[in-house]
């Protein structure tokens, strides 16, 4: 079988301190985005368990599986979950949410939780889009620009890098570092186009790294003209897998002037984590009015 | 009077030779490394087609991405001036010329004289460009060269909802999951790429006559989208490829002649 570059693993994970049958409320949140879904339970507002995989071909699956995913080999079946929110471009279609919010609210509430309440802006690198949102002290957002419709600054167009490179796509950020000076970013806005113009520089003689370099070189400044147009308040972060990406981060930091704010959390989940939390509040309020 | 237009792609090397009114050479030559060298080739083979020797000729305009390297080149003519003057000699009711090459789409309004009124080029981004056609064939393991005549067989319009190529290559594998029939699929995505360019075309408002030229003129089934789209009749010369160059040898022809309706530059 040839390799997958573009493949990033796939995984799950539980916190064993928790006893989740303590908890007064598990709350669970499940964002199936175009490229990835993950799900995310809490239990009393403390992350519990989440898991994170590529979404299917149909999103009800998907959602199904990055839930039981989440819950495998912990003590939780679906049933015991509380309260669902259903979020992300298939958000609609999560069977066994109670609701469906939005990925941009998600987000700045999972940011607020991850980072902490001082975060005012958050940039969002997913697979097919790329979001900048303003929040506030709570997490509730109060402007946002989007780019939905072009793969340029989204990790799906960095996927698509990694195979033409046949570079593990968990390898580019650091591998595009290992370059003497760093080149003119690959001046194709289009994805498309730039592999052709990535093409053309390996048959001149680049070597990989330094391609990489102006790769992820131009996704930064393709990024830092949406964050721009929105404007930057500090404090700053990223959310979604090109956060994991430190050949974009860096150069987007060094872009802005500013440093992003780190977590120990998965910058993937912000959005799973963030419709838990909505999950949390929801079931609190129905309990309240019961 | 004996002029001759010369074309410089990126691929292709056209060179066309006019003489008193009338096409009467016409050669293609792929532009390889060097592409002084085939460019001189090319016009070498078109004077012995012509039976005319390079001193009959009066003057060359060049056009294309390589005009500036052009070789004997008197003049040269922008792309877009060359592509507007050719439409003119061949269709004189053209009104509207849309060029849809493999990474550019342009359009572009003309006047009865075949001077560019007012144009708009698509380069950023690949959704509107024949590329999109290349990426898609393989996304539906269909030799591109079918995919055409493959749209015409469906008579169901389904719609795509991404923009962007890339994004479109995993739509169609969730359409082809989906069981979407191959057909239906590949009318969709000519019905894509037709939107886009139609929406660029009409930023600078399309009259009749149309004529599409460039390498997507070659496509039954985006032809065929694009009158759907534009509810217009689409015309496509014969031999779309070898308009631009007939419009710098047209160019040339009206510089002599001191008609001077198109701008070349000496």
């Amino acid at each position: 079988m040839t390799q997958e570059y573009w493949r990033w693993k796939e995984y799950n994970w539980h916190d064993e301190k928790i006893d989740p049958r303590a908890g007064k409320s598990i709350s669970a949140g499940c964002d199936v985005g175009s490229v990835s879904s993950q799900a995310a339970i809490m239990v009393d507002g403390q992350l519990y368990a989440y898991s994170n995989m590529r979404t299917g071909s149909d999103s009800p699956n998907s959602a199904m599986d990055a839930m039981n995913w989440a819950l495998e080999d912990t003590v939780l079946k679906i049933e015991d979950l509380h309260y669902v929110v259903g979020t992300g471009y298939g958000r609609v279609n999560v069977p066994f949410a109670h609701r469906a919010i939005t990925e941009i609210a998600c987000h700045a509430r999972g940011a607020n939780f991850m980072y902490g309440s001082s975060v005012r802006t958050i940039l969002d690198m997913g697979g097919q889009d790329c979001k900048a949102i303003r929040c506030d002290d709570r997490g509730k957002v109060t402007n946002f620009l989007m780019n939905d419709k072009c793969a340029a600054g989204t990790g799906r167009g960095m996927e698509v890098f990694a195979d033409l490179l046949q570079i593990s796509i968990e390898d580019v950020g650091e591998m595009s570092f290992q370059v003497d000076k760093e080149p003119e970013p690959v001046s194709s806005t289009c994805v498309v186009f730039a592999k052709s113009e990535a093409a053309g520089l390996l048959r001149s003689g680049w070597p990989k790294n330094l391609v990489l370099a102006a790769y992820c070189s131009a996704m930064s400044h393709r990024v830092f003209t949406l964050l721009e147009r929105l404007g930057v308040e500090k404090e700053f972060a990223i959310t979604g897998g090109i956060a994991k990406n430190v050949g974009v981060v860096h150069r987007l930091e060094d872009e802005l002037g500013m440093k992003s704010l780190k977590s120990d959390y998965d910058t993937q989940i912000a959005g799973a984590l963030g419709a838990a939390l909505f999950a949390k509040a929801l079931y609190e309020k129905q309990q309240a009015g019961k | 009077m004996i002029t001759a237009g010369m074309d410089l792609g990126a691929k292709l090397i056209k060179v066309v030779i006019v003489s008193d009114g009338k096409v009467i050479a016409r050669v293609k030559k792929t532009s390889g490394f060097e592409q002084d060298v085939s460019a001189s080739e090319a016009m070498k083979e078109a004077l012995e087609q012509a039976g005319v020797t390079a001193d009959e000729v009066d003057r060359i305009v060049a056009t294309g991405a390589g005009r500036n390297f052009a070789p004997f080149a008197h003049d040269r003519l922008t792309e877009v001036g060359a592509a507007a003057r050719g439409a003119i000699a061949r269709l004189p009711e053209a009104r509207t010329v849309i060029d849809v090459g493999a990474e550019e789409g342009r359009a572009i309004l003309i006047t009865p004289e075949g001077r560019v009124k007012d144009f708009a080029v698509n380069e950023k981004c690949a959704a509107g460009a024949g590329t999109f056609t290349e990426a898609m064939a393989r996304a539906l393991e269909v030799p591109l060269e079918e995919l055409g005549a493959l749209s015409l067989t469906s008579d169901k319009a389904v719609p795509m909802n991404a923009q962007c190529v890339v994004f479109a290559e995993s739509e169609v594998v969730s359409l082809l999951h989906a069981r979407t029939s191959k057909r239906d699929i590949a009318r969709a995505v000519h019905d894509a790429i037709a939107s886009r360019i139609v929406s660029m075309a009409r930023r600078v408002s399309i009259k009749p006559e149309v004529v599409l030229i460039g390498g997507m003129a070659f496509n039954v089934g985006f032809v065929e989208s694009l009158k759907r789209t534009l509810e217009m009749e689409v015309h496509i010369p014969e031999e779309p490829d070898y308009v631009p160059a007939e419009g710098a040898a047209w160019a040339a022809y009206d510089k002599v002649a001191g008609k001077a309706a198109v701008d070349v530059q000496e």
